[in-house]
């Protein structure tokens, strides 16, 4: 490859001309964006004096670059518009990996600018230098090393562009510290001429669109499968999808990262699907005869084992990521194009259509749901984790009815999937989990973003012990910024998950998965200036709860539950939909998984 | 990948785990943008991905635009070789994918420089080989001669099995290049 080329922004009429540093602060602010997330170091000392002058951003000082990612994804995720990062060279940066990933794997946008060494002492081994480009070049979406400074409102804008447009990723920009210090004529966003032909498609091909609706209009057994593809689409591609949903009477079962896209309180809602999902909702997948996926990739948590993921089944498969069609299973019409565009092309495809009759469907599916799949055994003397949740889910429904938004982050282990089975999202936009890589960690300072850009909202990160002190030190932010965050523990001592997993597939071998010294969570808010809560027991629970929603500051609450609860009900790895685990069935656990799925993560 | 087979595939689906179909070579030509990290981007993808790479060319080919050629031959199943395609378009910096190889409306290229050691017969043997090949001698000792030849993989492959046997010692290939037949540009 030969040397970086520079191809030179668009001549600008004021000759007036801005530092580098200058130049990132001008073109956030050009860009719509008012808040970052950020951590000062040397590298990025330039910009920091930039935004010293600039009251129209807001800075949020995070505790740990891992922060300022996860903060950047709430916030993302919880308005639609772009997360920003600002962090240092070198440590800054490997911190902001995992962030970084995870947004990759969950397709949210994010733009993060690095700081780097001086352009002439790249490659030198200089203190805090690290290859971030080449760190990140498989955790990004797209990165760039901006050598020159008249590339770099060019870069800025063009990351904006990349990171919210086709499927959202996080985009990264290495700036080097004398780039930031030389100036250069400013470009705006409207001047700017892209480097690249990055032009992805948004509306579906009106031939597979119709040929999609036929077979819908022919299905007698029809289930709409849905994805964070429908979240990320924005608002109008749920309303899409209530709409097309109403118009065919189609069953709809959302995976992890698509909960709130269509309302848990609609009539067609069958739950969430996939390992930890609904009963109802994955016999429905098993056994239907036209599947839509919307935006959803047929992860193995969803899928089940594959060679007996919905047998009989024509599958329609929308999304906006060609390489998501066809990568696991097979598909009958494939739609590349925007969730909600095709949705809206789909709707007036079906036209004035009436529902084909399904009632012997929902009679059978019915049958499924009588089966009561999320069952637990209920106690006067522990707090059940489902009944916490049960019970968050239902006092913050004063909340909401007041009119004060309810937004909810998870860390990840067995109380993320309680949070997705017993709290019910009626909206997009309100449920924040780290569905693709599973970081612990994500969910306290996800809230933080969440709060930032939803100042009068209850935010709730819904936590185990174990991953919430994975960046506990970002409750030291929310002080910081009066952000009224509450992080609801589910505190069963183990990394319950693991437990779980040792329990069923290792002969109850619990290898290094209990932790014997935690903290005591109550004095540790206090120790951080927030208030610490506790409940040891479920009559106390009520009260405690309610006390935490009407505590106007950051709340640490350590819930005390039962230690040994599995979540259920649950896909074992290498069987299929058909094949659940239930909560009664539980005595017999470990026989019902076979060696080969024990193999299978 | 798991090599065990499904006992009935049943339905429309069919699953690349359970793919039946057989590997074959493919030769993908990939126009990028020409900047710095897109040759990682692509040689990442692959290894990431699990891809085999059997070659790999690139170069500036267009200096007014900006864009350089790769051209990956690679081998794998169908629904891998559909995934590969799909994975490199996705690349920001990636302007065009063409899969090429076995369509009779592209030519493919390689050059070779194949060292061959030996006297007597197996020498006079060498040499009327490579004049078949078309191969030019470009240096040639007492004991030894180096060839260089051009062609599509397989001929280049045939002349190696030939020359094996005569003293083959050493051999430097190019990787496949590729290009459309007729007037058209891509
Ligand atoms: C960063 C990271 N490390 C390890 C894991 C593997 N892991 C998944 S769940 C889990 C235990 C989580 O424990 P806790 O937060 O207490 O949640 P619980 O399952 O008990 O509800 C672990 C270690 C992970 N997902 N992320
Ligand atoms: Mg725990």
């Amino acid at each position: 490859m030969t040397a970086h080329q520079t191809i030179s922004p668009a001549p600008v009429t004021a000759a007036e001309k801005l530092t580098g540093a200058e130049i990132v602060v001008r073109a956030l602010v050009d860009q719509g964006v008012d808040t970052l997330f950020g951590y000062p170091g040397g590298a990025v000392l330039p910009i920091y004096d930039a935004l010293f002058h600039e009251p129209r951003l807001k800075h949020v000082l995070v505790r740990h670059e891992q922060g300022a990612g996860h903060a950047a994804e709430g916030y993302a995720r919880s308005t639609g518009r772009p997360g920003v990062v600002l962090v240092t060279s070198g440590p800054g940066a490997t911190n902001a990996v995992t962030p970084i990933v995870d947004a990759l794997m969950d397709s949210i946008p994010l733009v993060v600018i690095t700081g780097q060494v001086p352009t002439h002492l790249i490659g030198s081994d200089a203190f805090q230098e690290c290859d971030t480009v080449g760190i990140t070049r498989s955790a990004t979406k797209h990165n760039v090393l901006v050598k020159d400074v008249r590339d770099l409102a060019r870069a800025i804008h063009e990351a904006f562009h990349i990171a919210t447009s086709g499927r959202p990723g996080p985009v990264l920009i290495d700036i080097p510290k004398d780039v930031q210090f030389a100036s250069c004529p400013y470009t705006p966003p409207g001047e700017v001429r892209f480097a690249h032909a990055y032009a992805p498609r948004r509306l579906g091909d009106p031939a597979r669109v119709r040929e999609a609706v036929e077979l819908i209009a022919s299905a007698r057994r029809p289930i709409l499968y849905v994805g964070g593809g429908v979240i990320n689409a924005g608002p109008t591609a749920s309303e899409a999808l209530r709409a097309f949903a109403g118009a065919t009477g189609a069953p709809v079962t959302a995976t992890l990262m698509g909960l709130g896209a269509y309302p848990a309180s609609g009539p067609q809602w069958l739950g969430m699907l996939g390992m930890h999902g609904a009963y109802e909702a994955n016999h429905a997948m098993h056994d239907c005869d036209v599947m839509v996926c919307v935006g959803a990739r047929f992860d193995d948590r969803v899928t089940g084992k594959l060679d007996a993921f919905s047998p009989g089944s024509k599958k329609i498969h929308i999304d906006i990521d060609p390489s998501s069609i066809g990568k696991i299973v097979h598909c009958d019409v494939a739609i590349v194009g925007d969730a909600g565009e095709v949705l809206a092309q789909m709707l007036d495809a079906w036209a004035g259509r009436q529902p084909a009759d399904l009632s012997p469907w929902w009679a059978q599916i019915d049958g499924w749901r009588a089966r009561n799949g999320f069952a637990y055994a209920p106690s006067d003397t522990v707090i059940k984790p489902q009944y916490a949740v049960e019970r968050l889910y239902a006092l913050t429904r004063g909340a909401e009815a007041g009119g004060r938004e309810v937004y909810i982050s998870t860390e990840v282990g067995q109380h993320q999937m309680w949070a997705a089975q017993f709290f019910h999202f009626h909206q997009p936009n309100r449920w924040m989990t780290s569905g693709g890589l599973g970081t612990m960690g994500y969910g306290l300072p996800a809230a933080v973003g969440i709060q930032v850009a939803h100042p009068d909202a209850l935010v709730i990160d819904i936590a185990g012990e174990a991953s919430v002190q994975m960046t506990m030190q970002e409750i030291s932010t929310a002080v910081q910024y009066e952000l009224p965050i509450k992080v609801f523990i589910l505190n069963n001592e183990w990394m319950g998950m693991v437990r779980q997993w040792q329990q069923l597939l290792h002969g109850e071998r619990y290898s290094h998965s209990y932790a014997s010294a935690l903290p005591d969570f109550v004095k540790l808010a206090e120790a951080y200036g927030a208030v610490g809560l506790r409940a040891e027991t479920p009559a106390e629970l009520d009260a405690k709860i309610m006390q935490m929603i009407d505590t106007p500051r950051p709340v640490i609450f350590d819930c005390r539950v039962a230690k040994d609860e599995n979540c259920l009900p649950m896909i074992p790895s290498g069987k299929a939909h058909n094949d659940m685990i239930l909560a009664d069935m539980a005595a017999e656990l470990g026989s019902l998984i076979e060696d080969d799925g024990k193999r299978l993560v | 990948m798991t090599d065990t087979l499904p006992a009935d595939p049943a339905g429309s689906a069919y699953f690349l785990d359970f793919e039946t179909g057989e590997e074959r070579r493919a030769t993908f030509a990939v126009i990028v943008d020409n900047e710095p990290g897109v040759l990682h981007r692509v040689v990442g993808l692959f290894s990431a991905r699990g891809y085999n790479i059997e070659s790999l060319t690139v170069a500036e080919t267009d200096h007014a635009v900006h864009t350089s050629r790769i051209t990956i031959v690679t081998r794998g199943r169908e629904g891998v070789l559909a995934q590969i395609k799909a994975q490199l378009g996705k690349i920001v910096q990636v302007r065009q994918v063409f899969e090429v190889g076995g369509d009779p409306r592209w030519v493919e290229r390689e050059l070779a420089l194949v060292k061959v050691r030996g006297t007597g017969e197996h020498r006079v043997e060498a040499l009327r080989i490579a004049e078949i090949f078309r191969a030019r001698v470009i240096d040639t000792g007492t004991d030894s001669f180096v060839f260089e030849l051009t062609g599509a993989p397989d001929k280049i492959n045939k002349f190696e099995t030939l020359m094996r046997p005569l003293g083959l010692v050493e051999v430097s290939r190019t990787g496949v290049l590729s290009i459309a037949r007729g007037a058209e540009r891509v």
